[in-house]
């Protein structure tokens, strides 16, 4: 069971609801795909003994072959080749790692390099598991494909996923069972929920939503999820105590039984919705 | 001499557009003729400045009127002999012919990448 947990917007608490969700059961798996930050380890401490680079590969042009005849910038979906009168510029940040160049080319001048973007990294039994992506680089999305050969089929898979609804998110959806959209009822949670909400439908995902920081008096994202049909999985209360908690590294769920009960209760949910 | 004139509408008449990579028309003038041809711009997600340099290359533009240039097209229009201009915010016509007056500042800065694309990081 692949459960996702993700939101449009950032800062909603994805960290929060994934990891309270994975103590709060039995075993489990925590994948990290936020690689542009992941920060699951500061809660778990897990002891890391597997490092794998990530590498994709880029176009290299020969130019004792190439005659600029322009095919490969044409061709390029990315706009990552740029053809000069004296030679082929290649912008390796833009490269998708598509191969199209190298199929285009007509005197077969184009090979390819490797290079590194980011590294996987996890603990002995493969049970954290975590993508980190190397500064600067733009494109998340080899590095979540790579982290999805580690999921595990004999325990629970907790994903953490990276905030919005970009292409990292999509790939991070690809093998999920289910998505839970954590969202905060502001109007800007509101509004990155619905695109969010939107993609899951898109690809045909099975999804409920978790409402953190919910007061009371503030019914917006009620409203919103009433008339989509949606379920609201949890609510989890808006609380100076947890936030603070949080940024010492300690759990909600660590501090409040009651919250902990919320959290056994979503699991039987989960259960029964992935099932269905 | 074919110049180009990054514009935000597809006349003479139109105002500079001050992205390059993301202008809204591209404005290939002849200054001998007095000839325009307007090319819409459909930029992509990324590269948008590689592939409006790579048109510059293509159409054999020898002076380029524009606001600002993000660092990839810097590095495309820069291994190439093109003149850069500082266009001004007026019309394309004018900017046409301050520059037949040499009256525009040559570009040699470079702008911020993704300037000219609006919207959040996340796409």
């Amino acid at each position: 069971m692949n459960i996702a947990v993700l939101s449009g917007k950032g800062g909603t608490g994805k960290t929060t609801v994934a990891l309270s969700l994975a103590v709060s059961g039995g075993n489990f798996q925590y994948v990290d795909c936020d690689v542009e930050e992941p920060n699951g380890y500061l809660f778990l401490k897990p002891d890391i003994k597997h490092r794998v680079d990530v590498e994709v590969f880029n176009p290299v042009i020969d130019s004792g072959l190439c005659d600029l005849c322009g095919i490969c910038s044409e061709t390029c979906q990315f706009d990552a080749l740029a053809v000069m009168k004296e030679g082929v510029m290649v912008f390796e940040k833009l490269c998708h790692s598509c191969g199209a160049c190298m199929l285009a080319c007509p005197k077969n001048a184009i090979g390819r390099k490797k290079r590194r973007i980011g590294v996987i990294e996890a603990d002995e039994d493969r049970l954290f598991v975590q993508g980190r992506i190397d500064v600067g680089e733009p494109i998340s999305v080899p590095v979540i494909r790579e982290l999805k050969k580690y999921y595990r089929e004999d325990v629970p898979v907790i994903i953490d996923s990276a905030p919005g609804a970009g292409c990292g998110v999509v790939e991070t959806l690809d093998m999920a069972d289910y998505g839970i959209l954590v969202t905060e009822p502001t109007p800007f949670g509101l509004y990155d929920l619905n695109i969010a909400v939107g993609l899951l439908r898109k690809l045909s995902k099975k999804f409920g939503v978790v409402i953190n920081k919910s007061q009371d008096d503030v019914n917006i994202i009620d409203d919103y999820c009433k008339k989509e049909g949606i379920e609201i999985l949890m609510r989890i209360p808006f609380s100076e105590e947890i936030a603070g908690n949080y940024s010492r590294g300690i759990l909600p769920v660590d501090q409040d039984q009651m919250l902990r009960g919320k959290f056994v209760h979503l699991w039987e949910k989960l259960e029964e919705r992935v099932n269905l | 001499m074919k110049i180009c004139v990054t514009a935000q509408g597809n006349t003479v008449e139109s105002q500079l557009d001050p992205r390059f990579g993301r202008c809204a028309y591209f404005c290939i003038a002849d200054t001998e003729t007095g000839d325009t041809e307007f090319i819409q711009n459909n930029p992509g997600g990324g590269g948008a400045g590689v592939a409006a340099g790579q048109l510059m290359i293509n159409k054999d533009i020898k002076a380029l009127i524009t606001g600002n240039l993000g660092p990839n097209a810097t590095q495309v229009l820069g291994a190439t002999d093109i003149a850069l201009y500082r266009g001004v915010m007026k019309s394309v016509a004018e900017n046409i012919a301050e520059f037949k007056n040499n009256s525009l500042s040559s570009i040699n800065d470079i702008g911020p990448s993704h300037a000219g694309l609006k919207g959040g990081r996340n796409r």
